[in-house]
């Protein structure tokens, strides 16, 4: 358990200190900067778009940042000591996802209500957003982990590694999409059955990515 | 019964003893792969034009047949990376690499061959519904599949990561599937009538069928023809010392 914590505060501490989060907001911001000049500034359009653009841009940013999960790491050879500890390596990696997704996809999901008002986002629709993208991020964080540890040994893999990422990130993304939508009554209610698919979805990859994130690990470095 | 293909494919584990063999099947394999596909389109030219898509009907005949072969290979790719990784079959791997680019290649013509039939049929080249955004997605994940194999230079380490991939992919295809399914009747409705191949009248069905078989053969006889290549390849490099093989 301490070593699982020690773990997790150092990706937290690594990522911070190489301003993984301040770069990981900045380029949601840059994002949702763009896109009204791609679809242009219609307040209406965007409004009715606002919640799927939002998902969209944070998964962009999410396959953006993860190839520094694995890869500083593999780098200094951090990554042999890691195979070395006494705590099984399913465990270590979910310490590294749960530290990436401290230093990095929190501080992303707190920028999201500025994000959503740039995109004139309906106010009665943010809860079910967060909600949804807060439910959906753990299953995001371990998704991209799978990618990024297949392609860890493999320098500048930031392409590669989303292409590995988008097929797992769809199914995710409809019911988070689906998720965000209020539900009948427009009182900014919940939508509890699409939430309860994103929680299902992210106790499957609590329970199974670690698996595939070790496995992958091991192949990269035998 | 499994012991015999647990030793059978132990005795072709060695790539010498595969070769041999794969030598020998390599002319009949083609000539019946060929024969069957110029019977089976021989068939489908000469079924009667449908009442309300007219001539254009005959796409059928390699659409349906190439998103089989799709999602075939992709089963294929999935079962010999099992096959390889966790029973350490060493043509796994090589049987793997080597229908991935088919499968993807038969993903491509029935996406293709579906928007080529969807223009005059539907009047749109292409729709954001369940089938055909599953599809899409499964041509990704060939693409990320034949990517990651020529990402990583060790061949040993790639071949690993690629499987691994594969058995993580062939999870998710269900799982796209169902979700693109529960997606698009929360969207929008279908608006395309699927027939189920049962129901279809013999003059169409048979031909269908043949053309299936025929692409089948096709795929058998491309992924030999692939392995054998493959062997030969990495004989000849290691034979000129390369480092990576």
């Amino acid at each position: 358990m301490r070593i699982f914590l020690a773990l997790m505060f150092q990706q937290v501490r690594l990522g911070w200190r190489g301003g993984q989060t301040v770069l990981a907001i900045a380029f949601l911001f840059i994002a949702v900067t763009l896109l009204p000049f791609g679809i242009g500034p219609e307040l209406r359009l965007l409004k009715e778009l606002a919640p799927g653009l939002v998902w969209v841009v944070m998964l962009l940013t999410l396959m953006a940042t993860l190839d520094r999960l694995f890869q500083a790491d593999l780098e200094d050879g951090a990554l042999d000591q890691l195979f070395l500890l006494p705590l099984a390596l399913e465990l270590v990696v979910l310490a590294k996802a749960t530290g990436h997704f401290v230093v990095v996809v929190l501080p992303l999901l707190l920028a999201v209500p500025l994000a959503g008002i740039l995109l004139n986002i309906e106010p009665v629709a943010l809860p079910s957003l967060m909600a949804a993208l807060a439910l959906g991020a753990p299953s995001l964080v371990l998704l991209g982990a799978i990618g990024a540890a297949l392609s860890v040994t493999v320098r500048r893999a930031t392409m590669l590694t989303g292409l590995l990422v988008m097929p797992l990130y769809v199914p995710v993304l409809i019911f988070g999409i689906a998720a965000s939508t209020p539900s009948a009554g427009g009182d900014g209610a919940v939508n509890a059955a699409g939430l309860g698919v994103l929680a299902l979805f992210g106790l499957a990859a609590l329970l199974l990515a670690p698996v595939a994130i070790a496995a992958a690990l091991r192949a990269g470095l035998r | 019964m499994l012991k015999a293909v647990e030793n059978l494919s132990a005795y072709y584990a060695n790539p010498t003893r595969f070769m041999r063999l794969a030598g020998l099947l390599h002319a009949p394999v083609w000539g019946l792969a060929l024969s069957v596909l110029v019977l089976g389109l021989y068939m489908a030219s000469g079924v009667p034009d449908d009442y309300q898509q007219g001539a254009t009907v005959r796409i059928m005949f390699v659409h349906v047949p190439a998103a089989w072969l799709s999602l075939f290979a992709y089963s294929f790719i999935f079962f010999a990376s099992v096959t390889a990784l966790v029973f350490r079959h060493p043509l796994g791997h090589v049987a793997a690499r080597a229908a991935a680019p088919i499968g993807a290649t038969f993903t491509f013509i029935a996406l293709v061959t579906g928007a080529l039939w969807g223009q005059p049929m539907w009047g749109t080249w292409w729709v954001w519904d369940a089938r055909l955004t599953s599809v899409l997605v499964l041509f990704f994940i060939y693409l990320g599949y034949i990517a990651l194999w020529q990402a990583i230079e060790d061949y040993g380490q790639a071949a690993r990561a690629a499987a691994i991939l594969a058995i993580v992919g062939f999870v998710n295809v269900p799982i796209v599937k169902f979700s693109v399914d529960w997606w698009n009747t929360l969207h929008q409705p279908a608006s395309v009538s699927r027939f189920a191949p049962p129901a279809l009248h013999p003059d169409f069905l048979y031909p269908l069928l043949v053309m299936g078989l025929a692409f089948m053969l096709l795929f058998a006889a491309l992924v030999l023809t692939r392995m054998q290549m493959e062997v030969l390849r990495r004989r000849a490099l290691i034979r000129q010392g390369a480092r990576h093989v």
